[in-house]
């Protein structure tokens, strides 16, 4: 509650009392109000079982499980190269960015490291995915809160960027373009001229969103306060990403983690915003797409020349140990745990998504808001159903 | 005093054997602890070391699949497969293990805790009080692996319908398709033709 100014403070007590003057009198009875798992406003298949007592929610509880595809398992009888193309799945608006952690564990428990170039690719093609993601939750944003046009900006301009990757990597959704040791491919012709431009529309689309929704008071009304998540709390429920950041953590893997990647060879800042509530979550997401379309232009800038793939032998198979390796994925900390027994496929991969831990604090945080406000808080949580269930 | 020194030091004789990889400023640690100290070990490591940030919580089946990797001929005969339970870092004496990851949310230094899974009763202590956020993970786990976690306010299942027989992440649980059917996968990493190069280079 810290969070409130004193004058939101007293109204919040007040409409609290003044509710529970009302329940006494009227001696309202509970229903059970059941979203999904078909539901416009769930983006994918979740279901919630909501207790109501009138408009309030006593009790809510999420039911996973709608797209359960088993990859833990599926990925214990691959090969190594072979796991990419199911973790693609996993977020399937950020594709590339799930490959990579993948890939790095791999890579860390064979000893080798990707030249620089297939560093600066991958990472450059990591944020292209933070883009595209993270844009069509601007969008969809508009349209879970009542406002339809967002959502139309969001996908006119995601496509600029969906190309990009498909002229990179050959598939818009599914890139399956990481290798271990480095990339498939150098970057195509008239890449860099292209994602130029196109980094500059990304930029007045930002503009546009933050003109169309953060300054609206509609939307300000909606997300100011709803949904806020104490600081410590966050860290327990190992929340990650922006809904951290929006916790006021200063926390950002891509900057606090040594990896063989090129987020450190370029400036940037790592955005948070103190009042944890559904708008800090909104606004943090609206600027990272900003700074990482700046962050694309610096690498492009600084692309070094090289081969895109290190001396990998043609059969890959992987030492003996375990690896952990986690990266700031669109969503949060996404992160693999490989164990390997020097065969041809790992022994256990334990995928630590991001959504699912983003989701786990659902029960506590539904509890005591108002029906319309279940949709704002599910929405600025923002999760992929594919990144809960895996 | 580096981080895995302080860790020793906080959890005292509750540490059965402990790993660490990598090199000064980016190290990994992996801290294995006595089964009755696993949630003390969170709480402590919280309280006394600011590990507060809960990553992950699961379980690893060391029992090498009975079933191979799905890569033969089913119709052949099976080759014998070796059932030697052996664990990874850190060692262990028990076929199921969990494991989790906290981190410090300052210092940025994660820990992987593992604690070994007494293999008649497989019930080890919940962290629900320590780390609220380990429910759902928990819940995961005893439906993967079959684990109990004493104190676990409803270990209801996730993902699978209720009245779900086995747990799918054991490694004697079969993977149907792989048996019905060999993997064509497995084409892959055949030799290219015309080429001798079984440990060739790529270009």
């Amino acid at each position: 509650m810290t969070m409130l100014g004193d004058r939101q403070q007293l109204a919040y007590i007040a409409s609290q009392a003044a509710d529970a003057r009302v329940n006494v009198e009227l001696e309202t009875e509970g229903m059970t109000l059941n979203i999904g798992p078909q539901h416009p406003a769930t983006h994918g298949t979740l279901r919630i079982i909501a207790r109501l007592d009138g408009e309030q929610v006593v009790w809510a509880e999420p039911s996973c499980g709608y797209m359960h595809r088993g990859y833990e398992k599926l990925a214990e009888v691959r090969t190594f190269p072979q796991v990419t193309a199911l973790v693609n799945r996993i977020d399937w608006l950020g594709s590339f960015a799930n490959e990579v952690p993948f890939i790095l564990a791999a890579e860390e428990l064979m000893g080798i490291e990707a030249p620089p170039r297939a560093q600066w690719i991958r990472t450059i093609l990591f944020e292209l995915s933070r883009i595209a993601n993270v844009s069509l939750f601007l969008g969809d944003l508009g349209v879970q809160l009542g406002a339809i046009t967002p959502v139309f900006f969001a996908f006119r301009d995601r496509e600029y960027v969906l190309n990009l990757i498909e002229g990179a990597t050959g598939g818009r959704f599914h890139p399956n373009f990481d290798r271990i040791g480095g990339l498939k491919d150098d970057l195509p012709a008239g890449f860099i001229d292209e994602t130029r431009v196109v980094m500059r529309k990304m930029r007045k689309f930002c503009d546009e969103i933050e003109g169309l929704l953060f300054g609206n008071e509609i939307f300000e009304a909606r997300t100011r306060g709803i949904g806020v998540i104490p600081r410590d709390l966050a860290l327990q429920y190992g929340l990650s990403g922006a809904n951290l950041r929006g916790s006021g953590v200063d926390w950002d893997l891509r900057r606090d983690q040594k990896l063989p990647m090129a987020w450190d060879k370029v400036d940037w800042k790592v955005w948070t915003h103190p009042d944890g509530d559904s708008y800090a979550r909104c606004w943090i997401r609206l600027q990272e797409v900003r700074e990482s379309t700046l962050i694309v232009e610096k690498l492009l800038d600084s692309l070094p020349s090289g081969p895109v793939m290190a001396k990998v032998p043609r059969i890959i198979k992987v030492p003996e140990g375990e690896a952990w390796v986690s990266t700031e994925n669109p969503l949060g900390e996404m992160g693999y745990y490989v164990v390997s027994k020097g065969e041809l496929g790992p022994f256990r991969v334990k995928i630590r998504s991001a959504s699912f831990n983003n989701i786990s604090i659902v029960p506590w945080l539904l509890k005591g808001v108002y029906v319309p406000d279940i949709i704002t808080i599910l929405a600025s949580l923002y999760f992929i159903l594919g990144d809960i269930d895996r | 005093m580096s981080s895995l020194a302080e860790i020793t030091v906080a959890l005292g004789d509750a540490v059965e054997d402990s790993f660490e990889k990598g090199s000064d400023d980016d190290v990994d640690t992996w801290v294995r602890v006595k089964t009755s100290a696993w949630r003390d070990a969170a709480s402590t490591l919280r309280e006394k070391l600011d590990y507060d940030y809960f990553c992950f919580l699961s379980a690893i089946d060391w029992l090498p699949s009975p079933y191979g990797r799905g890569e033969e001929d089913p119709t052949a005969e099976r080759a014998a497969i070796d059932s030697t339970i052996r664990q990874g870092y850190t060692g262990g004496a028990t076929r199921m293990q969990v494991f989790a990851r906290l981190v410090n949310h300052r210092t940025h230094h994660g820990v992987t805790l593992k604690a070994d899974v007494p293999d008649d009763s497989l019930t080890i202590d919940s962290w629900v009080g320590v780390f609220a956020g380990a429910n759902w993970h928990e819940r995961e786990t005893h439906e993967m692996f079959g684990i109990s976690f004493a104190g676990h306010p409803d270990l209801r299942n996730m993902y699978l319908p209720t009245d779900f027989e086995g747990h799918p992440l054991r490694k004697d649980f079969p993977l149907l398709a792989r048996i019905v059917k060999p993997w064509p996968g497995i084409v892959d990493v055949e030799p290219l033709p015309g080429g001798s190069d079984e440990e060739g280079e790529a270009e």
